[in-house]
């Protein structure tokens, strides 16, 4: 990996960022924020909305979630197929007692569709949000669709922590009554290339306004600790909370697949072939000898492993200086994560005086 | 230059209709130099016609003529007798070309024969690119020449996604990533620093979503050099 010798940018322009708020000051009051602030090691997780109208389906994940999660990311018609909206679905986790991350991504929508969202999603009690770009919607299901890309993440992150600390809308004209106030966060993908330029693009998004920032899936540990060095150079993780991205693999194939298909994901051989190890017993058979118990059995295995290995990446980055928590993702297999938080030690989650609970 | 591609015949056919006399208007500029609509292409187009539709058993009259810029007005003059002749005028200039056509001949049925793409360039023969989006404020100067407008499928204007993958695009591998290109120029310029700066949501109405743009420069009308 090539990250050093670098005679390109340096961090003279970095502002300072929002962390250093007096003790008792926070900008949205959120769990999460305060989890974060009170120097605890925070876990978020993701909760994918169904392509539906079902309430229900965010219930029954949300109870799943409660408890073992600080707060977690609804996703924006991720991977750009239409589900139900990251604010619809934020709000029934509200009424579920656990704390939204509203994920918004630049495709869909503009600055005043933005704008006027995030004034609604605050009325709502949502008080997290992550600004991303959002995956291009010619990977969805309509892949004829006009993007937007009117602002970018970075711009996004400006623009609402204008509104939260400014009170003035993008356009700059000032409002009067309530600001939303949210924790706002970003997204950084570390081994997104060109790699070098992934700690300075985290500093813009600092710099902009990010308080949190959650990566993209961490699997190998070495290289993450590189970018890190970088980013502690940089005194960025004094700047924001870094919260590394991580998800239990299910299988061996589901590993191949990360590591040849997702853009921005280094899937170490070495973590590959443990999957491969955790399946042996069912190796030597074909496709027809296995019966129905077999191929249970043996995705039981895959998933006890991919359990494992996920413990033992949250158990490495809690060690790596400037890593503030984990944010787990584990879209459609919700149920791997109170095992994961349990058996990483990670349970109870601290309840803070103050939380409104919502 | 205005890079434009043929419709399949199939659908020039239908657009073409019932019509009995066809005049195929090619144009002389950017869309001979990118092969899709100048005089070779105009001829090949109204012999295939002829004989499609007499295949079809619905034969057609179809002749063919090359402006050199369909673009513009006093060119077109050239071919008034002949748009007159018939009943519908196939355009293999871009949309502005048929647009020309529409507004000279107004009681002429025009239709077009090209898809009009992009602004670009040819990479080699046979193969272009689209380089400029044509939003109205041209930041080539904050991005080493490399537009991130054009050129970056979400046309960011901050640096690049996490889609981009050992220097391409996460929609297509054939696609170059323009932040890897801008970085990579900006790296071998010594300038990296400029992608420091957070650049600020941009002006988009100057680009079409402010309405149909036009330029009136009164230095060059007629009118105020009379006055």
């Amino acid at each position: 990996m090539t990250t050093t010798n670098n005679n390109g940018p340096t961090p003279s322009h970095l502002a300072p960022g929002t962390s250093h708020l007096a003790p008792d000051t926070y900008l949205s009051g959120s769990n999460l924020e305060r989890i974060l602030r009170a120097g605890h090691f925070a876990v978020t997780g993701e909760l994918g909305p169904p392509q539906n109208a079902d309430g229900d389906v965010i219930r029954k994940k949300a109870a799943l979630l409660k408890g073992c999660v600080d707060a977690v990311n609804i996703t924006d018609n991720q991977t750009a197929i239409v589900r139900m909206s990251s604010i619809g679905a934020g709000t029934i986790v509200v009424q579920e007692g656990l704390e939204p991350v509203i994920q918004m991504t630049c495709r869909d929508r503009n600055r005043l569709a933005m704008q006027s969202d995030l004034l609604g999603a605050y009325a709502l009690g949502m008080r997290n949000l992550l600004c991303l770009s959002g995956d291009h919607q010619t990977f969805g299901n309509h892949p004829n669709a006009k993007n937007v890309y009117d602002v970018d993440s970075i711009q996004l992150v400006q623009m609402v922590a204008k509104m939260r600390d400014e009170k003035v809308f993008q356009c700059g004209e000032a409002f009067k009554g309530q600001e939303p106030r949210f924790f706002v966060g970003a997204a950084e993908s570390p081994f997104a290339s060109p790699v070098e330029f992934r700690p300075f693009r985290l500093a813009k998004k600092v710099k902009a306004g990010a308080s949190f920032i959650q990566t993209q899936l961490v699997y190998d540990l070495e290289a993450f600790k590189v970018f890190m060095d970088r980013v502690r150079e940089l005194g960025l993780h004094e700047q924001t909370y870094i919260l590394a991205g991580v998800g239990p693999l299910k299988s061996p194939a589901m590993a191949r697949y990360m590591k040849d298909n997702v853009p921005g994901l280094r899937v170490p051989d070495q973590l590959i072939e443990r999957m491969e190890r955790a399946g042996a017993p069912w190796a030597g058979k074909s496709k027809d000898e296995l019966t129905k118990e077999d191929k249970k059995a043996r995705a039981a295995a895959w998933q006890d492993e991919g359990i494992k290995i996920c413990v033992e990446l949250i158990q490495q980055l809690r060690e790596v200086e400037g890593v503030a928590g984990v944010h787990i993702m584990a879209i459609e297999w919700e149920e791997a994560v109170p095992i994961i938080v349990e058996k990483a030690g990670l349970l109870p989650r601290p309840v803070l005086n103050g939380n409104s609970g919502n | 230059m205005i890079v434009a591609e043929q419709k399949p015949l199939e659908e020039i056919k239908a657009l073409i209709g019932d019509a009995k006399n066809v005049l195929v208007v090619g144009c002389g500029t950017c869309v001979t130099v990118c092969f899709a609509g100048g005089a070779r292409e105009a001829a090949i187009v109204a012999a295939s016609l002829r004989m499609a539709t007499k295949l079809d058993g619905n034969s057609k009259s179809v002749a063919d003529v090359t402006v050199q810029r369909q673009c513009e007005w006093e060119y077109l003059d050239e071919i008034a007798q002949q748009v007159g002749d018939v009943d519908v005028v196939l355009s293999l200039g871009c949309g502005i070309g048929v647009q020309a056509l529409v507004e000279h001949f107004p009681k002429a049925w025009v239709v077009p024969g090209l898809n009009t793409k992009f602004l670009g360039l040819p990479l080699e023969q046979g193969v272009w690119a689209e380089r400029c989006a044509a939003c109205g404020e041209c930041i080539l100067g904050l991005t080493g020449g490399i537009c991130p407008i054009a050129r970056c499928s979400k046309s960011l204007l901050n640096g690049p996604c996490g889609g981009s993958e050992n220097g391409h695009c996460e929609i297509n591998p054939d696609i170059p990533c323009a932040w890897q290109l801008i970085y990579d120029r900006l790296s071998s310029m010594g300038k990296l620093d400029r992608l420091l700066e957070i650049q600020p949501p941009k002006n988009w109405r100057a680009a079409r979503d402010g309405g149909p743009r036009k330029i009136v420069r009164e230095d060059l009308r007629l009118s105020s050099q009379e006055e």
